[in-house]
C-alpha cells in the first residue's frame, strides 16, 4: 500500500526524493561547517602561534612587560592590563544603567515609553563600531580633556582608558539590555503575585523577589557584556591613545589587545615571530572571550531551566 | 499620606531609573546629532558620486564612491553567502531535528558562542588562512571572512522566527506526503518569511558596519572593484583612515562618510521593520 502510494508520488514529480536527499545533504554540510568553525579557529591560531610558544613559555609572555618586536621580545602584560582596565571600567559604567533601565522598562514604564525605547535600543545596537569611534573622537575625548580632566586637576589629551571605557559602555548597553529584559520577562508572574499578595510593596517585590530570582541571569548578562567589550576593536582603538605602557589610572592612555592586533597585523611579515606573537594575542582574546561566553551562557540556561 | 522611608527608597530608585533610561536616549541622540552636525556640511554630491582623484587624501578633488560601492558589494556578497549557509542550517534545526531537543539546544549553544567571538579574531584568522594559501587581499577574501562572522547572527535570528512555528504545521505538512525538504522550503520558509527577511537585513547591517574583520582581508583601493580578486575599499575603513589624517579637510570627509554609513544603516533597519510588517499579512494565524 505504502509502496504503491510512493510509486504514484514518484510518477507525479520524479525528482522529489532526490531533491529531498540533496537538500538534506547540503543542510548537514552547513551544520558540520558551522559546528567545526570554533575548532578550526582554535587550531588555525594555535598552529600559527606555536612558533613563538616553542621558544617562550605562555606565562612568561603574559607577565613580561617588554614589547620589543625588533629584538624578539614579546611581553603582553601592558596590553592585557590595558584590556582589563578598559573592560572593567566600561562594565562599571554600563552595569547600573542597564539594570536600572531594565527594571524601569519591565516594571514601571508606560506603553509609550516602551514604544520609544524599543527602536532606540535597536538602533543603538545596530550602529557600527567605527561610528562609535567617531562619536568618541568628536564628543567623549574633548569632554574628558576639557571638563573631566581639569576637575581632577589633570592636563590630558583626552585619549585615555576612560574615553575607551565610555565609548565601550555605550556600545555594550543595548547588548546587555536586550539580555536583561529577556531575563526579567521570563520570570513567572506568579512569583511577583505571591509576594504582592503577602503584603509586600511593589518595590519590596522587585528588590527582594525579582532581582533575587534574576541574579544569576544578571551576572551572566554582565559577563556577556564584558566579553563583548573585551574583544571590541575599532571604536576603542580610535580613542584609547595606543601607548605601550602599563596604565595605572583611567586618565592614562592604554593599548588593549585588539588594538595591538589591528594596528600591527598585516605589515609585520619581515620581522620573525612578530606574526606569531600577534596570532597569540588573537588566540588569548579568543580563549578568554569563549570562556566568558561559555560560563555566562551556561548560567543563563541553568536559570531558565529552574524557572521552567 | 505619611512619608514612609520605604517609599523614599523606592522614589529615589525610580528617579535613578528614569535618569538611566534618559541617558540611553540622550547617548543615541548625541551620537546621531554630533555626526550629522560635523558631517552634513562636508557632504556634497561630488563626495558620493566620484571615486578619489589624485591627491584626494591631501584634501583635493574626489569622493568616496569607491568605498560606498565596495561596502555594498562586500556586505551584499557576504549576506548572500551567509544566507546560503544560514538558511538551510536554520531550517534543518527546526524541521529535521525538531524531535532532538538536546541536540538542537547544543547547536544553539555553539551558535551563541560563535556570536560572541570578536570580529578581529575572524580578521586575524582570515589573514592567516590567506597567507597560508598565498591569497592576496581581495573582495572575495573579505566576503568569506565577513560571511563567517555573520552566519551565527543570521542563524540565531532566523531560528528565533522559526522556533515559534507550531508543531502541528510540521505534522500536517508531513502527513500530506511532502518530504522534509519541501516542508522546510515551502511551508516553514513561507510561514516565517517576515522573520527570515528581517534576519537577513539585520545581518546585512552587521556586515556593512564591521571594520575589524576586513582590515586585513579586503584591503583598500581607490577604484571600484570589477572582479572578486581585486581589493576593495569599504566605508568603515574609509572613515577610519581619513580620520587618522592630520589634514582637517580630510577629517571632515571622514565625518561626511560617517553620515553616509549611518544613513545606510538606518535605511536597512527601517526596511527590516517595513518588511516584517508587510509580510505579516500573508502569515497563517493560529
Amino acid at each position: 500500500m505504502v509502496n504503491k502510494t510512493l510509486q504514484r508520488v514518484r510518477r507525479i514529480r520524479p525528482g522529489r526524493l532526490l531533491q529531498d536527499t540533496l537538500h538534506g545533504l547540503w543542510m548537514r554540510l552547513t551544520l558540520a561547517l558551522v559546528m567545526l568553525l570554533p575548532v578550526l579557529l582554535f587550531a588555525g591560531m594555535y598552529y600559527k602561534s606555536s612558533m613563538l610558544l616553542q621558544t617562550n613559555s605562555l606565562l612568561e609572555l603574559i607577565f613580561s612587560g617588554e614589547w620589543k618586536p625588533m629584538s624578539g621580545k614579546f611581553g603582553f602584560y601592558p596590553f592585557i592590563i590595558s584590556s582589563l582596565w578598559v573592560t572593567v571600567v566600561a562594565l562599571l559604567l554600563a552595569a547600573p544603567i542597564c539594570l536600572l533601565t531594565t527594571i524601569h522598562l519591565t516594571q514601571y514604564a508606560r506603553r509609550w515609553v516602551l514604544r520609544v525605547m524599543h527602536p532606540v535600543i535597536d538602533i543603538l545596537a545596530g550602529i557600527p563600531s567605527v561610528i562609535y569611534g567617531v562619536f568618541g573622537i568628536l564628543v567623549v575625548v574633548p569632554a574628558i580633556a576639557d571638563y573631566i580632566g581639569p576637575v581632577f586637576g589633570k592636563q590630558i589629551s583626552g585619549y585615555s582608558i576612560l574615553a575607551g571605557a565610555v565609548v565601550l559602555a555605550i556600545m555594550i548597553i543595548p547588548f546587555i539590555l536586550n539580555i536583561l529584559i529577556e531575563i526579567f520577562k521570563n520570570i513567572p508572574d506568579e512569583l511577583a503575585e505571591a509576594s504582592l499578595a503577602l503584603g509586600a510593596t511593589k518595590w519590596q517585590t522587585i528588590k527582594l523577589v525579582l532581582i533575587k530570582k534574576a541574579l544569576p541571569g544578571i551576572i551572566a548578562a554582565f559577563g556577556l557584556g564584558m566579553s563583548r567589550a573585551f574583544g571590541e576593536t575599532i571604536a576603542v582603538l580610535m580613542v584609547v591613545g595606543n601607548v605601550t605602557r602599563v596604565p595605572t589610572g583611567i586618565f592614562q592612555p592604554g593599548y588593549p589587545l585588539p588594538a595591538l592586533i589591528a594596528n600591527n597585523y598585516g605589515e609585520m611579515l619581515s620581522i620573525p615571530l612578530y606574526d606569531s606573537a600577534l596570532m597569540l594575542a588573537a588566540l588569548i582574546l579568543f580563549v578568554v572571550v569563549l570562556l566568558f561566553n561559555f560560563a555566562s551562557r551556561l548560567i543563563i540556561i541553568q536559570s531558565e531551566k529552574r524557572v521552567a | 499620606m505619611k512619608w514612609k522611608p520605604k517609599n523614599a527608597e523606592e522614589g529615589f530608585f525610580r528617579v535613578l531609573m528614569f535618569f538611566s533610561t534618559v541617558i540611553i536616549v540622550v547617548a543615541l541622540l548625541m551620537i546621531i546629532i554630533s555626526i550629522l552636525y560635523k558631517g552634513l556640511p562636508a557632504l556634497s554630491w561630488a563626495m558620493i558620486s566620484q571615486v578619489p582623484a589624485g591627491g584626494f587624501y591631501f584634501g583635493r578633488e574626489g569622493g568616496i564612491l569607491n568605498a560606498i560601492v565596495g561596502s555594498l558589494y562586500l556586505a551584499g556578497g557576504a549576506t548572500l553567502l551567509a544566507t546560503l549557509i544560514g538558511l538551510p542550517l536554520a531550517l534543518y534545526i527546526n524541521v529535521h531535528l525538531v524531535c532532538h531537543k538536546r541536540l538542537v539546544n547544543g547547536i544553539r549553544f555553539v551558535l551563541d558562542l560563535l556570536w560572541g567571538i570578536p570580529s578581529i579574531v575572524y580578521g586575524a584568522f582570515g589573514f592567516a588562512i590567506m597567507s597560508y594559501f598565498g591569497i592576496r587581499v581581495s573582495l572575495l577574501a573579505g566576503i568569506i571572512t565577513v560571511a563567517l562572522l555573520i552566519v551565527p547572527i543570521m542563524v540565531r535570528a532566523m531560528d528565533e522566527a522559526l522556533k515559534v512555528v507550531p508543531h502541528g504545521l510540521l505534522e500536517s505538512s508531513l502527513s500530506l506526503g511532502s518530504t522534509r525538504a519541501e516542508t522546510a522550503y515551502r511551508v516553514f520558509f513561507r510561514q516565517c518569511l517576515p522573520g527570515l527577511s528581517t534576519a537577513v537585513l539585520l545581518s546585512f547591517g552587521r556586515a556593512i558596519g564591521d571594520a575589524a574583520s576586513i582590515l586585513f582581508t579586503a584591503g583598500f583601493t581607490d577604484y571600484i572593484p570589477t572582479s572578486l580578486n581585486q581589493p576593495t575599499a569599504t566605508l568603515p575603513l574609509a572613515i577610519f583612515f581619513q580620520l587618522s589624517s592630520p589634514i582637517p579637510q580630510v577629517q571632515e570627509r571622514a565625518y561626511a562618510s560617517a553620515v553616509v554609513l549611518v544613513f545606510i544603516i538606518l535605511v536597512v533597519s527601517i526596511l527590516a521593520r517595513i518588511m516584517s510588517n508587510r509580510y505579516q499579512k500573508n502569515k497563517i494565524n493560529f
